[in-house]
């Protein structure tokens, strides 16, 4: 049997007092898709860090196709044939396809011997894996899943016999998944080696051959795809019992919370996302918004919550229109953003600022002009408990937790100031199961409250896991809606690409 | 993970910048040896020229109140996201202000003339600065380009006034008559002085006071305020002030008016309090020396103090220093200043990662 593409053997790393790797072991067999699941913390990132030469393990052995291999930069690490797709891509967006690629492999201080060479490498390996991009393209001008292709044939180009993906995904729509995954199958046809570390089960049990679990710095199982389930992956990520569809009671609708009627938005370049939508939402139920990404629901999302202003038509929170964001939240809308890094949370603030964000102008927190301070710190350290955000620090900056820690924060801030309506968008984005499990939980804890909620979300199963109406968004227009009941993935599937109701 | 800092507080607040400090103190030490004098008696001189009698302390004292006004103006319009290169200009105009008042009610009682001569101060460097703040928020123009043209037109719009409008009547030398005495800030040599230190003919004065008051009120305004916070929020993420229902042109108006509020106070302290008249080109820099004291003081109060003494301790031990030693130019004191910028503001980073390696494998031994 040839030996393995990569052995990893009692690798440790610390970071000051937190041990990322303890001891990991880790077998890739060459010509596979090796899944790497775990939840964020769990030294998933760390251990792919070290194996690409960003770190050096303190303590363990790296052998490449058999071979004791020192990996201390990621040049030596691109020398021994592994190459890295990150999760927040590295390209230059000014440059072309080719410029990009070029970089690091000029090959002389002239670049158009260079150019020329990989231009023919490029247009092999396109008919190799069916990987085609247009050398030409401005990279600034690519939507996303072929900005990751061209990181993809960056780590092609540069030789790579095993190529590492951190949670790809992250940013796709479900097609771009889609498309990704056919062209991983395609690299191990070639005989290369896929590592692909994610959080997702549904891809690990798409895509991989084999799979290894994470928690805590160690490794704690590997399994055959083909022999495991999602249930018992979550269990041993988490460590516990894991509840993946929460239970749900009867849905009672209430008088209407949310009005909206013919709404007409446009987005920063004034180019038309929302194309006339009605609907309504009511106390005591969720409404969930399916769609494959920027079919106009952020835009959506946007109006209702008064950041963005409507060309035309109505939103009526409980019968009144609302004017701006600073008037929609003493009326009693909450609102989860949809990019909590850009919008929900000031990253540099601490915790405890954060969790007045909107609200700051309250009288609970603010007196004569002054901040009260006191009270504010002890409100988010209620938060902290309650929601259970590690670490219990108030005056920590947002950017120093962890992704689920600082959604759940901003979940917490948005549903603790006793809203009527909560606008959820993409509420467990980059957020881990134990996470997704509890925002759920709360989600529809606030809606057998008598609370209205509208989720946004481009994942269906949150979708279908929470929503008592579904409603389903294709380019910018309301193309159908299902009852809960009736709701399933085939059918809200063909509505999101853009396939009438009768069809389906 | 996060990028936090990973360095106990002590380092980050004192170690680090004493490192940077002595760094640039030894490459300073270099070229005066270049120059063949003596860099130890150099220093001494340096120090001496400083702080090393009564008279030295005053001017050290009376440049530190400069770079405290420009340093927080600088700070001030940093937290809400913007760099204030236009302290210069704002200044300038400052000085418009007090004088208008000083020539106009100067002869008022103190108590009443003063406060106005100081709020016609902060009023015209505010409107000063409130120009780009507004061209940032309805025209989104750069504040580093609006400010520092800006500078340009002050200083050009200060010589028209003063040689053609203001200038004391039948004389060739562009300045405009002396104020009336009621509307002279107060030196602080007769309080000193009942406290056994002889000040000297040192222009310090009770604007002294008045910056320190200022650097308590920023303090207050920035981090206990809401619309500190307000203005915080749109200094670090304008998606976010949107988001929380904030205004980020309203914010970026109001904290440019105030950046140039606090440049314009530099006027009190040098027209009302030294020159008692207005003298073409008398913000001498120091608008631009407060880019380096936010930088260094991190745009916190307690460091601009730090920082704004450590300039005032440069520039007056500098002068003493350029006439003790003749090979050393005033320009060679201006050199030792620009190394002291690159080391603590431009290179602040140079030994960060190195500690931190230090202190995460100290941490590992333990």
């Amino acid at each position: 049997m040839a030996a393995p593409a990569i052995e990893l053997r009692g690798i440790s790393k610390r970071f000051g007092p937190v041990v990322a790797n303890d001891r990991v072991d880790l077998v890739v067999e060459a010509g596979t898709i090796h899944g790497i699941v775990g939840e964020n913390g769990a030294g998933k990132s760390t251990l792919m860090n070290i194996l690409y030469g960003y770190h050096r393990a303190d303590a363990g052995a790296i052998r490449i196709d058999g071979v004791p291999t020192r990996i201390a930069r990621p040049i030596d690490a691109i020398r021994a044939g592994i190459g890295m797709v990150h999760q927040h891509f590295m390209l230059v967006a000014t440059f072309t396809v080719l410029e990009n690629l070029l970089l690091g492999a000029e090959g002389g201080p002239l670049l158009a011997a260079g150019a020329a060479r990989l231009r023919a490498e490029l247009a092999r390996i396109g008919r190799e894996h069916g990987l085609d991009v247009d050398p030409d393209a401005r990279v600034g001008d690519l939507p996303v899943g072929l900005q990751q292709r061209v990181e993809i044939l960056k780590a092609l180009c540069r030789g790579a016999r095993v190529l590492i993906l951190d949670e790809p995904t992250g940013v796709l729509t479900p097609q771009e998944a889609d498309e990704l995954f056919r062209i991983l199958a395609a690299l191990r046809a070639q005989g290369r080696t896929v590592l692909l570390v994610t959080h997702k089960l549904r891809e690990i049990m798409a895509v991989t051959d084999r799979v290894s679990v994470m928690r805590g710095g160690r490794m704690v199982a590997h399994r055959r795809t083909a022999e495991t389930s999602r249930e018992e992956l979550a269990e041993l990520m988490v460590g516990r019992k894991i509840q993946l569809r929460p239970d749900k009671r009867p849905v009672r609708p209430g008088r209407p919370v949310l009005t909206v009627r013919d709404l007409e938005v446009a987005d920063d370049r004034g180019v038309r996302r929302v194309k006339g939508v009605s609907f309504e939402v009511r106390a005591g139920e969720i409404v969930g918004i399916a769609g494959v990404a920027g079919n106009g629901q952020s835009e959506l999302l946007e109006a209702i919550a008064g950041i963005r202003s409507a060309d035309r038509g109505e939103i009526l929170i409980a019968g009144r229109p609302v004017r701006g964001a600073s008037n929609a939240r003493p009326r009693g809308v909450g609102h989860v953003p949809e990019d909590r890094l850009r919008m929900g949370l000031v990253g540099h603030l601490p915790a405890s600022e954060n969790a007045i964000l909107g609200y700051h102008r309250r009288r609970d927190y603010v007196a004569h002009g002054l901040l009260r301070r006191g009270r504010i710190v002890d409100t988010c350290a209620g938060w902290l408990e309650r929601y259970d955000i590690r670490p219990r620090a108030p005056l920590m900056p947002a950017l120093a937790f962890s992704g689920g820690n600082q959604q759940k924060l901003v979940v917490a801030r948005e549903l603790e100031h006793d809203p009527e309506l909560i606008l959820a968008g993409q509420p467990t984005r980059g957020v881990d199961i134990g996470a997704i499990e509890f925002i759920h939980g709360r989600l529809l804890a606030m809606r057998d409250a008598g609370k209205a909620v509208l989720l946004v979300s481009v994942e269906l199963d949150e979708i279908l896991a929470l929503s008592d109406r579904v409603l389903v968004m294709f380019d910018g227009r309301i193309v159908g809606e299902l009852a809960a009941e009736e709701a399933d993935e085939r059918r809200i599937g063909l509505l999101m690409a853009g396939i009438a109701a009768e069809a389906a | 993970m996060g990028c936090a800092s990973r360095l106990p507080a002590w380092v980050e607040l004192a170690l680090l910048p004493a490192l940077n400090l002595a760094i640039a103190a030894l490459i300073a030490g270099l070229v005066v040896v270049l120059i063949g004098e003596d860099p130890l008696e150099a220093v001494g001189l340096l120090v001496y020229g400083a702080f090393g009698y009564g008279e030295a302390i005053g001017y050290t004292l009376f440049y530190t109140t400069n770079f405290l006004f420009t340093g927080l103006a600088v700070a001030l319009a940093f937290h809400a996201g913007h760099f204030n290169i236009g302290g210069e200009g704002q200044a300038y105009l400052g000085g418009l202000g007090a004088t208008l008042v000083a020539l106009h009610w100067g002869q008022l009682p103190s108590p009443i003339s003063i406060p106005l001569a100081v709020a016609g101060a902060a009023l015209f460097g505010g409107a000063w600065a409130f120009v780009p703040g507004w061209l940032y928020a309805r025209r989104g123009s750069h504040v580093v380009i609006t400010t520092i043209m800006m500078n340009f037109v002050a200083a050009a719009l200060m010589t028209y006034l003063v040689v053609n409008v203001l200038i004391k009547p039948g004389q060739q030398i562009p300045e405009t008559d002396i104020f009336a005495p009621t509307v002279w800030v107060p030196p602080l040599a007769p309080l000193s002085a009942s406290l056994g230190l002889d000040l000297g003919r040192a222009p310090v004065n009770h604007s002294l006071f008045l910056a320190l008051v200022c650097c308590l009120a920023f303090w207050a305004f920035v981090w206990r305020s809401r619309f500190g916070y307000e203005l915080r929020v749109v200094g670090k993420s304008e998606a976010a002030a949107i988001y929380a229902g904030i205004a980020p042109g309203r914010v970026t108006i109001v904290a440019m008016t105030l950046s140039g509020a606090l440049a314009g106070l530099l006027a009190v302290n040098e027209i009302l309090g030294s020159q008692h008249r207005l003298v073409l080109g008398f913000t001498g820099g120091y608008g631009f020396v407060g880019i380096a004291v936010a930088l260094m003081g991190r745009n916190h109060p307690v460091g601009i103090v730090l920082a704004a003494l450590l300039f005032g301790a440069l520039y007056q031990g500098g002068s003493e220093l350029a006439f003790d030693m003749p090979e050393i130019s005033r320009d060679m004191v201006v050199v030792i200043q620009g190394l002291v910028i690159l080391f603590a503001g431009a290179l602040e980073h140079l030994f960060r990662a190195p500690l931190e390696n230090l202190v995460s494998r100290l941490q590992v031994a333990r």
